[in-house]
């Protein structure tokens, strides 16, 4: 199977394979006007099968959104088809508006408009707690 | 901005010293009569409460300031879907300082993002209730006459007792402390605090649903209300109520310099005819609530002016 490879644009490598379509709903690539190809099983020496997303265009990635999902993804930057920067994620420390408190009493759920913003609780156990309430919640990607 | 929104945003030493200030305006009320003279204080209560609203504005005109706010939710602009954090902004261009509460956890701190002036937590839902901790921890301090080494017993409500978890944050930061939750199954104190705050810090505590076997070993009874607006069923409300009930009978066993505590007010779960016991501190502890109100006002107002 050939997929072209890309000359200016980003390469979201070693995802946990079945996870892409995830991180494709989460930063929103189906609002890109440009190729994305998402790559599903792809054989791997260390993790046996991951997925990889290629995105042909320059763009922001939202860092901390896929440090979140996963802080073992690698971010490829790509310009004039090489490669120009290898970025490796760590869990974030704050998440703003990127999951949302359950917790029926806390002031975010009674008013959605403010921002959702979770703290890094337990990098061992990747928990979060809500700013607001203090509730926690697991990674649940 | 120095606000006050959870115990923990006071350093220990922030907390002796206001302690330690306390101590002074209750031996020397008058040397602090003019210190917040021209300064408002806007109390808005989003959430009904006697005590803590006329301790604030107490605090505030015993410090020679004024008071302004309102009570209930359904006065302010709330009733017309204001936001919490614009009706807080609002009331920020007017006062000097706002003491809020609010029945939805967090509350304090989303107005804290757009204040102009400090914010004092006056209680958000279950959550939090930092300037009830001072209280606590001034009663504490003027009974036993230290914050380390002893025994404390929580009793009731573990679930839903914001004053309980800010208590047990503000303690957890003393040494030899030994903490007994007492309560029924489903009022146990959260899982939160447990991990983040007793585990981590390697804290000794038990957990027990007997009052009657923890109460010989207690220094210190912290009695809680189970709070009837905090349940959405009724019937577990009503099947809860009165689960634990503090009277002459229980404290027999108990050691002679015990100091019974509740953050008040009370419904069944200490008898009254427990109050002429001087072992029950709890209206002493009413006017102590004052007092570290009026140290934490006058603090607030220096570190933000």
């Amino acid at each position: 199977m050939n997929i072209d490879s890309i000359q200016n644009g980003v390469v979201i490598d070693h995802i946990k394979s079945g996870k892409s379509m995830d991180i494709y709903r989460y930063l929103h690539l189906d609002e890109l006007d440009c190729q994305v190809a998402i790559i599903k099983n792809a054989r791997s020496e260390h993790m046996g099968r991951k997925d990889i997303i290629k995105i042909d265009t320059p763009m922001e990635v939202d860092l901390d959104v896929l440090g979140y999902i996963d802080p073992d993804i690698t971010v490829n930057i790509i310009q004039d088809g090489k490669l120009v920067e290898k970025k490796h994620l760590a869990l974030p420390e704050k998440l703003v508006n990127v999951i949302h408190c359950k917790n029926p009493r806390c002031i975010t759920v009674a008013e959605p408009q403010l921002d959702a913003i979770f703290l890094l609780n337990d990098p061992e156990k990747h928990t979060y707690r809500c700013a607001y309430c203090d509730t926690e919640k697991k990674r649940s990607i | 901005m120095r606000n006050l929104i959870d115990v923990t945003d006071l350093t220990k030493e922030e907390i002796n010293a206001l302690i330690a200030t306390a101590e002074d305006m209750i031996a020397h009320p008058a040397d602090y009569q003019e210190v917040c003279r021209h300064k408002q204080l806007a109390t808005l209560f989003f959430e009904p409460s006697t005590r803590t609203r006329l301790s604030f504005e107490s605090a505030m005109l015993a410090l020679g300031g004024s008071v302004l706010g309102f009570s209930a939710a359904g006065s302010s602009s709330t009733a017309k879907g204001e936001t919490v954090v614009d009706t807080v902004h609002t009331v920020s261009c007017y006062a000097d300082i706002i003491a809020m509460r609010h029945p939805k956890e967090g509350a304090p701190f989303a107005a804290a993002q757009r204040s102009e002036v400090p914010i004092i937590n006056a209680g958000d839902g279950g959550h939090n209730h930092p300037t009830q901790t001072l209280t606590d921890l001034l009663t504490i301090h003027r009974e036993k006459g230290r914050l380390d080494d002893f025994t404390i017993g929580y009793c009731g409500d573990l679930k839903f007792g914001r004053t309980v978890h800010s208590l047990v944050n503000a303690l957890a930061r003393e040494t030899g402390i030994r903490f007994v939750f007492i309560s029924p199954e489903e009022l146990k104190l959260p899982d939160y605090l447990k991990q983040n705050v007793l585990d981590k810090n390697h804290l000794n505590y038990e957990e027990t649903t007997s009052l009657e076997e923890a109460i010989p070993d207690l220094d210190i009874l912290y009695m809680t209300r189970v709070q009837k607006e905090r349940f959405f069923n009724e019937a577990d409300y009503i099947r809860l109520k009165d689960t634990y009930v503090l009277d002459p009978e229980k404290l027999v066993p108990a050691k002679k310099d015990l100091c019974i505590l509740h953050p008040l007010p009370r419904v069944n779960e200490i008898s009254v005819a427990v109050d002429d016991d001087p072992r029950a501190c709890y209206f002493r502890q009413v006017k102590n609530g004052k007092f570290i109100r009026m140290a934490l006002i006058q603090q607030l107002l220096a570190w933000n002016a």
